[in-house]
């Protein structure tokens, strides 16, 4: 049986623990979100800290007008969305982020590959690193747990120390994923 | 006009002229509120009303002054944050009037500039100008404290309430066609690092 020591380092080694850590250590305090259920024990995991201001947004282009607001009041913001959030951006992408430089961190869970069962959300997959190449925007897909930490961390700093948004792509081969259950 | 909310509907609310609110709303300010100007003619007028440091010029991101407005509010709960929008922007994102109805973050005042058409694109009018009460939209979103301004000193007066209120509140003018007085120097960077200096961020 698992000591509770071992207990404990299995969950502070989770990729949704993390993430959390990381986006504490480089002192991201706001955290919106449109849901996905990927993302789900992040999104507990963050509401039930109180270093984070967390809450759901009615839209992704919304959470980053509230992130970018945030920014320029001096508190760094991460937006939490899946892919198909993401391509409602290109226009808030390249009419403030870019152009206003502001780092804003954004998080996808990625759908539509991997075993996705919504042809949808696959085609829509499709659109996504396209678009982020289009703008030379920033962005990672993260597959592997132990690689995590070193491009999330890293990310974050160069996002702020340039001025520039970064997007981190966390790939079902990290999460799981979203399985089709028959 | 002297009642000031409730019997004000957009019906009988007077027919203003967004520069001259603008420039109503710039001089009751005590210097150190942000000021948010949305997309279009609405940020144009607020530059012609005088460049302070203090305000931010959107030059895209139709529909973003009041996320924008909320995420200053919630980065500097002390500062008053003051977002200006048109009817036409406020239309693509109306679920920002719920979202910062469940924050009610203290220190942020909502204004909309209504005159029932997308006025810099030829003024075609909006969806909404036959048929949709932008006030009561805010009220059943939740924020409680919205209202018509009736005429000047109406819109004066809820302003002023606005900037000392400890909810969020909303006020909605209904304006002319009359185009912008001036236009914004479009340098986005300028922008964001004049207004981040200008309510403290950076040296």
């Amino acid at each position: 049986m698992a000591s509770a020591r071992q207990q404990q380092q299995s969950r502070d080694a989770t990729w949704d623990a993390i993430v959390l850590r990381t986006l504490k250590v480089n002192g991201v305090k706001l955290v919106t979100y449109v849901p996905d259920r990927v993302l789900t024990p992040l999104i507990k995991g963050i509401h039930a800290d109180a270093f984070f201001t967390c809450f759901p947004t009615a839209r992704e282009e919304e959470a980053i007008g509230i992130v970018s607001g945030a920014w320029m009041g001096g508190v760094a913001g991460a937006v939490l969305m899946q892919t198909s959030g993401f391509a409602t951006l290109p226009n808030v992408l390249a009419s403030l982020v870019l152009p206003y430089q502001i780092p804003a961190i954004m998080l996808v869970s990625e759908r539509g590959t991997l075993g996705e069962f919504n042809y949808g959300q696959a085609l829509v997959c499709r659109t996504m690193r396209p678009v982020l190449d289009s703008l030379a925007l920033e962005h990672h897909t993260i597959t592997r747990l132990d690689e995590l930490e070193f491009i999330a961390d890293r990310s974050i700093k160069q996002a702020v120390a340039t001025q520039a948004p970064v997007v981190l792509i966390l790939s079902p081969l990290l999460t799981g994923g979203k399985v089709f259950k028959t | 006009m002297a009642n000031s909310k409730g019997s004000v509907r957009a019906g009988n609310a007077k027919v203003m002229n967004r520069a001259d609110l603008t420039r109503r709303l710039v001089a009751k300010l005590n210097g150190e509120e942000a000021v948010i100007g949305g997309i279009g003619n609405t940020n144009f007028d607020l530059w012609a009303a005088g460049q302070r440091p203090q305000n931010f010029y959107m030059l895209g991101s139709m529909g973003l002054a009041f996320p924008i407005a909320l995420g200053v509010a919630l980065a500097q709960p002390r500062r008053r944050v003051i977002a200006l929008e048109g009817d036409g922007s406020l239309l693509m994102q109306l679920g920002c009037l719920s979202t910062i109805a469940a924050l009610a973050p203290k220190n942020l005042g909502l204004l909309v500039m209504d005159n029932g058409v997308y006025q810099i694109t030829g003024g075609q009018p909006t969806p909404a100008a036959a048929s949709t009460d932008l006030v009561a939209v805010a009220q059943a979103c939740g924020l409680a404290d919205s209202a018509w301004a009736a005429d000047e000193e109406d819109f004066e007066r809820l302003v002023e309430a606005s900037l000392s209120a400890t909810a969020p509140s909303l006020i909605a003018a209904r304006i002319d066609k009359e185009p912008a007085v001036a236009t914004t120097h479009r340098d986005p960077v300028q922008i964001r690092a004049r207004f981040m200096q200008g309510i403290g961020v950076r040296q």
